[in-house]
């Protein structure tokens, strides 16, 4: 067999059969067999189906990279660029035309919307937020935390019991419990921080798991597993009810006929406002002294320390800030839902806010925003694929890992235009 | 305050569980000098560095900096144990609670002493200007709403700031590196690089340890004459680790030489030269034997 003719059949038949046996032992136990009670039930078609899917995927690639325009996509695959990249000087991003474009799309279209499209775009925007809280800690300052669900608990919480015990509203909560995740972070970091990588991972996970712990056993005060109810936002004392104690609702001051659409546009743009907001004090914050800071701190902790700054304040701010932006994310998921229970905080919620930070790219802005959609809408939209869906998210990060290990967004830092170099 | 001596090292000793790295080290460095600590590999050069820069809690003695308006203790600012006499003042325990809590080296660095690494530390990722900037950490401006809303006085502070990054990047050299990743450089620029950052810090002291290491003979030439405008028009005083002995003989006024953690001669370049001692540690010769550096 010369080598010029390329494709080698048998060897891609050998791959083939290769991967259908790994997929017959990966899925033949999953998928394959169902318990019910103390009988199993053999689901052989299924497993007979995925095996023949995985088969038939790999002698397509096998075939693929055979041929030549597959080779030339490995050989661009294998030498590609892809790490942090400085612009030019005078580099002017494209976002510049797509940030207006987004906005007006943004601002128009709860009111064209369906109503479930919409809950599921402000589920969406509310990863965004925890996605770029955490990014702040992770992608930024480098500190692993595994308990980022602990903060969102914290700000969830904040609005029901604030309302239940101090009729405190969505306004007043707002910044309340950006500030009280902000105090529990900092309370937290400061003994913490002085630890490294996996201590920290495994002290801030401890920290998730017991706020979640204390709702669902504190029953006294936080009604356990039962959960609290939440209240909605009001626009200038007018609530979003059918019917309200004191004082009209909104549809009846304006003369509307109720529709329950209208908390959800009103918790849309509310939303869609603060995480502007956010998006933009973050992007400022990397470039200002304390983002540099937190990224040098990310490299090298012992050169930060010998240039004088401190690093436990340094690693203080970046976790009080991502928890702060936590806490406003639990404030809306709360208040979106209208009822928390601990149930929504767990371990798996902040592995998948991890999942957005590492997908998107460490430090990246836009790809925590892509990734953050990408990893909450698309299951509700696969919705009948919903039992597979931490199956599928496990091979999406297999798959990101290989092709993209750095994120879906390569980070560029700014480059600055050359000054006469001036001492004092 | 001694105005003479920048920094005094008295009886330091280091040890890590039984090992001695460093016996009662004592020297002086004067202000507006350039000086070298010299030695054979695991002599305990770098183990000085760290102490003196508050990387290392020195397990005795005392290191005294005498930079900015007031003499720094560097073991104190490092936050020290508690002891019986802080029962009777206050003041004292108050001052070591403040240490033990927000002490570091960072303040060693705060109080005019900037160092580099024998194994380079620059911040990989990002650019060479960023890690100016970084440096000047304490200097610029770093209030949050100043930053957010992008004021016009934290711009002013912002822009003297890279103003004084390309300073350092035309007296290293690095002006066309501006824009490129600190990872990206090679090593001798890297070097320099770390150089300019210390220098970034605004320093009365800088520590280099072995800043020739891998650069080839132009390169040494170049940075000596660094150093020189280092000292000359920075007024800063210079204490480097070098293993290049032609390079330590031109440039330093005076040389500390370290063996087995104690000092084993000190004096300008021509007594160390002929120094017997320090002859012997180098070549492993016997005293006495007749060898020449
Ligand atoms: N953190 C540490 N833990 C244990 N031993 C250490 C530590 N740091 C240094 N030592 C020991 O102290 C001694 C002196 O080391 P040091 O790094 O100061 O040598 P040096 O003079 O800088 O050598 P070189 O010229 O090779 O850089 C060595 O025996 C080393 O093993
Ligand atoms: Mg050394």
């Amino acid at each position: 067999m010369s080598q010029e003719t390329g494709i080698n059949i048998g060897s891609s038949i050998k791959d083939t059969i290769i991967a259908g046996l790994l997929a017959l032992i990966v899925f033949g136990p999953v998928v394959g067999v169902l318990l019910d009670g103390y009988e199993f039930i053999a689901r052989i078609d299924d497993v007979v189906w995925i095996v023949a899917i995985v088969m038939a995927g790999r002698f397509a690639i096998s075939v693929f990279v055979q041929t030549e325009s597959g080779k030339k996509f490995v050989y661009r695959q294998l030498t590609k660029e892809d790490g942090v990249s400085v612009t030019a000087p005078d580099y002017k991003s494209k976002m510049r035309y797509i940030i207006p474009i987004v906005i007006v799309i943004g601002l128009i279209a709860p009111f064209i919307a369906s109503k479930y499209v919409l809950t599921v775009v402000i589920l969406g925007l509310i990863y965004v937020l925890l996605g770029l809280g955490l990014n702040i800690v992770v992608g930024l300052a480098g500190l692993l935390d595994l308990g980022f669900v602990g903060f969102y608990a914290i700000g969830a919480y904040g609005l029901a019991l604030g309302y239940e015990y101090l009729g405190l509203g969505f306004w007043s909560m707002l910044p309340l419990a950006a500030i009280m995740a902000g105090v529990a972070g900092a309370v937290l970091g400061f003994p913490v921080l002085r630890m490294h990588g996996d201590y920290l991972a495994i002290v801030t996970l401890g920290f998730g798991e017991i706020i979640r712990l204390v709702l669902t056993n504190w029953t006294e005060f936080t009604h356990g597993p039962n959960g609290v109810s939440a209240p909605l936002p009001t626009l200038f004392g007018l609530e979003f009810k059918r019917r309200s104690s004191d004082g009209t609702p909104f549809h009846e001051f304006f003369g509307l006929s109720y529709d329950s659409a209208f908390k959800y546009i009103f918790i849309y743009l509310v939303l869609f406002l603060v995480v502007l907001a956010v998006l933009y004090v973050k992007h400022r914050l990397t470039r200002m002294p304390i983002g540099r800071a937190w990224e040098a701190l990310r490299e090298d902790e012992i050169a930060c320390r010998s240039l004088g700054l401190n690093h436990v304040l340094v690693k203080l701010s970046a976790f009080t800030l991502g928890a702060s932006t936590g806490g406003i994310a639990g404030v809306f998921f709360a208040t979106y839902q209208g009822f928390v229970n601990p149930s929504s905080f767990t371990f798996f919620e902040s592995a998948l806010i991890l999942a957005i930070v590492v997908l998107g790219g460490m430090g990246s802005t836009l790809g925590v925003v892509i990734a953050a959609f990408v990893l909450t809408v698309a299951p509700e939209m696969l919705r009948e694929f919903a039992d597979y869906r931490v199956l599928m998210f496990g091979i999406l990060m297999v798959v990101m890992m290989i092709w993209k290990p750095r994120g879906l967004v390569r980070v560029t830092r700014k480059g600055f235009a050359t000054r006469k170099g001036v001492m004092k | 305050m001694s105005q003479e001596n920048i920094l005094e090292i008295e009886n330091l000793v280091m040890h890590f569980g039984g090992i001695k790295a460093l016996n009662d080290v004592t020297f002086d460095i004067k202000r507006g000098s350039v000086s070298a600590l010299i030695g054979p590999n695991g002599a305990g050069k770098t183990t000085v560095f760290n102490c003196l820069t508050g990387f290392y809690k020195a397990t005795g003695g005392g290191i005294m900096l005498n930079a900015g308006d007031k003499p720094t203790s560097v073991i104190k600012v490092l936050g020290e144990k508690f002891k019986g006499s802080d029962l009777v003042s206050p003041a004292a325990f108050f001052e070591r609670v403040k240490y033990k809590m927000f002490g570091g080296s960072h303040l060693v660095n705060r109080a005019g002493l900037a160092r580099t690494f024998q194994n380079i530390r620059l911040f990989k990722e990002m650019s060479v200007v960023e890690n100016l900037l970084v440096a000047q950490h304490m200097i610029v401006n770093r209030s949050m709403l100043a930053g957010i809303l992008n004021t016009e006085s934290y711009k002013k502070t912002e822009e003297e700031a890279l103003q004084r990054a390309f300073y350092w990047l035309e007296v290293v050299h690095l002006t066309e590196f501006a824009n490129r990743l600190a990872g990206e450089l090679s090593y001798g620029q890297q070097r320099r690089l770390e150089i300019a950052r210390a220098m970034c810090t605004n320093p009365e002291i800088i520590c280099l340890d072995e800043p020739a290491a891998g650069l080839n003979p132009s390169e040494t030439e170049a940075l000596a004459s660094m150093i020189r405008v280092l000292r000359d028009e920075h007024n800063t005083t210079v204490l480097l680790i070098e293993h290049d002995m032609g390079m330590v003989m031109n440039i330093s006024d005076y040389i500390v030489v370290l063996d087995h953690g104690e000092v084993i001669a000190k004096g300008g370049p021509e007594d160390i030269k002929s120094n017997p001692k320090v002859i012997a540690a180098y070549l492993g010769a016997e005293e006495g034997e007749d060898v020449t550096l």
